[in-house]
């Protein structure tokens, strides 16, 4: 079997708004073995782990937890649940299936770093989740895993679920903080790094809803175990978001260092209607886009940063022949155009050139001149952007000048 | 629909909720928008000002500040749908609604409007009415859907 069930093992399994059936599938017993445990032991399981952030970026999560733990005072633990990027859902799936063992992660954690607030942050379009988690928390402080006094070791946190209102950029850490004191979600310059200077000017971490769920496992089965599995840079399983034009869109969880090509043909079984593939996205509208001859590329956070950018969220976007890749590189764009928070000029005013610039291309109107503008405005938004968003948005833009240079060639005017 | 008072009454009088307050507040009315008396009101409760709530409100697409429709139907157009017919499907509302997107009929029943990705790309085409998500969409599933929300009203 390619599919590896680790995060995903309890969906379907317990109902999810019973506490007492994640408590029989083993729920909670990851934080009172942890509670056991002196907290700098808890992360060093995480650094053994080598378990890397899975939000995007990949950062190994051993380093921002120790940054908050060296901390003294009051300290925030945030939880990603903003799933912004078109064409991932696995966050939306956790939080409905599992919701106690994200709760669970952000307890240990709040333990480990000696935290007493937490924040789940989750997007305004997800009520379904967000009814979830408010009951997952009642439940949890109604039995004592969350609140004062936990497991009667003299530890307390809270947690609040916050509402996304329709904004991409708030996905990015500086953004969230601001959106979560109640402003606009406009990113802050780095450093300071959250982890000195996040909400309220306080120490803050934040770590995406796959990320959490992975920590009741790691501190339950031991670093060393869980870094057996997948490849010695990319460590575990990844939920991957399957969609498109393939027979089984799904949600699937395999370990690093699975083939895109097998998670196309053998977990979704293939094209619709057994046409071939155009194309396929990876991440999401801020990943590279690349045709049928790199499927075989496996699933791992160091081939993904090739293309630099924050594709390690897990989706795969499988398109078919019948599109042309312009139209798939405009609703990107516009996406952009739309999701801006125009702070910084190379991104407001960017995009919306990229966007004119592809309206040449698909009208026949582009000239050469078109092409090296296009090409050259795609890295000085990269290159400039103050903020991740601006910095990644341009990738699907590279990655198809270099893979698909003929189909722009073929639109241009001589 | 619950008052605006009840609403307030419900959080502690720190900036920091300003984004609860107006998504709740908002949902709960009929036409879904913040006016301006509300914005009076929640300025004199949290003591900001109202300034700062309209720029809250502006740069937040789930939020604003003119009425729309009692349901408003939100279609997703990203790749994942865009590929999976979406076209046919905001085509069809079109139709069906005879507004486009950011339009709202008439008698104030629909507001249309063109969304991004509703995080249901496994079952793509999706759209969203009010708190309400409908998956793998047909022109068929949207004639049915929007004549029952027409016969739910009559
Ligand atoms: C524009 C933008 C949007 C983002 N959206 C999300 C998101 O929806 N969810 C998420 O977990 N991370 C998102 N990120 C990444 C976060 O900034 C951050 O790296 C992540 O939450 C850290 O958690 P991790 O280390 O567990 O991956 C986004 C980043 C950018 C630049
Ligand atoms: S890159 Fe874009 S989203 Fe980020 S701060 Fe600049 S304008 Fe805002
Ligand atoms: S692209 Fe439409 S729900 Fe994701």
């Amino acid at each position: 079997m390619i599919q590896m069930k680790v995060i995903s093992k309890r969906f379907g399994q317990i109902n999810p708004l019973s506490i007492d059936s994640y408590i029989k599938a083993e729920g909670y017993e990851a934080l009172k073995k942890a509670v056991a445990m002196h907290p700098s032991k808890i992360i060093d399981e995480i650094e053994i782990s080598k378990i890397r952030g899975r939000g995007g970026a990949g950062f190994p999560a051993y380093i921002k937890l120790r940054a908050l733990s060296n901390e003294t005072g009051n300290k925030y633990i945030v939880c990603n649940a903003d799933e912004g990027e078109p064409g991932n859902f696995k966050d939306r799936m956790i939080m409905e299936n599992d919701p106690h063992a994200i709760l669970e992660g952000m307890v240990i954690m709040a333990y480990a770093t000696g935290s007493t607030q937490g924040y789940i942050y989750i997007r305004g379009e997800y009520q379904n989740a967000m009814n979830i988690f408010k009951k997952t928390i009642k439940a949890a402080e109604e039995c004592g895993y969350l609140g004062k006094n936990i497991l009667d070791k003299g530890f307390d946190f809270n947690v609040e679920v916050r509402s996304g209102a329709g904004s991409y950029v708030c996905g990015e850490e500086f953004s969230m903080i601001e959106s979560i004191e109640g402003k606009p979600g406009r990113s802050r310059t780095k450093p300071p790094f959250p982890t000195e200077k996040g909400i309220h000017n306080r120490p803050t971490l934040i770590n995406n809803v796959e990320t959490f769920a992975n920590f009741p496992h790691i501190v339950l089965n031991g670093g060393k175990k869980f870094a057996e599995i997948g490849t010695p840079s990319s460590t575990g399983t990844k939920l991957i978001s399957l969609s498109g034009n393939v027979k089984n869109k799904g949600l699937y969880e395999v370990p690093f260092g699975t083939s895109i090509r097998d998670v196309i043909f053998k977990l979704g079984k293939g094209l619709e209607n057994n046409r071939s593939i155009k194309m396929v996205q990876l991440g999401g509208a801020s990943g590279p886009i690349i045709p049928e001859y790199m499927l075989d590329m496996s699933i791992d956070f160091d081939r993904f940063e090739n293309f630099d950018s924050k594709t390690g969220t897990g989706a795969i976007i499988v398109i078919d022949d019948r599109f042309d890749i312009f139209d798939i590189l405009l609703i990107n764009m516009k996406f952009f155009v739309h999701q801006s928070c125009g702070k910084c000029t190379p991104c407001r005013e960017g995009h919306v050139q990229i966007v004119n610039l592809l309206n040449k291309f698909i009208s026949h109107r582009a000239t050469e001149k078109d092409l090296m503008s296009l090409e050259n405005l795609a890295y000085v938004i990269q290159q400039t952007s103050l903020c991740g968003l601006g910095q990644t948005s341009m990738t699907s833009i590279i990655s198809s000048l270099r893979y698909f240079r003929d189909d722009y060639f073929a639109k241009v005017r001589y | 629909m619950i008052s605006l008072k009840e609403v307030l009454k419900k959080y502690p009088k720190k900036e920091e909720y300003l984004i609860e307050i107006l998504l709740e507040f908002q949902t709960s009315k009929k036409n879904h928008y913040i006016s301006s008396e509300d914005v009076s009101t929640i300025s004199e409760y949290l003591d900001i000002p109202e300034s700062q709530i309209c720029s809250v409100i502006s740069f937040y697409t789930l939020l604003s500040m003119t009425p729309k429709g009692k349901y408003v139907v939100q279609v997703c157009h990203d790749v994942p749908c865009f590929v999976n017919d979406a076209t046919n499907i905001y085509e069809k509302l079109v139709e069906l609604l005879g507004v486009s997107d950011g339009e709202t009929t008439p008698d104030s029943l629909f507001t249309l409007e063109i969304t991004e990705c509703l995080g249901c790309c496994n079952v793509a085409p999706a759209m969203r009415i009010n708190n309400e998500v409908y998956t793998s969409l047909t022109p068929a599933k949207i004639e049915t859907i929007i004549n029952d929300l027409r016969g739910e009203v009559k």
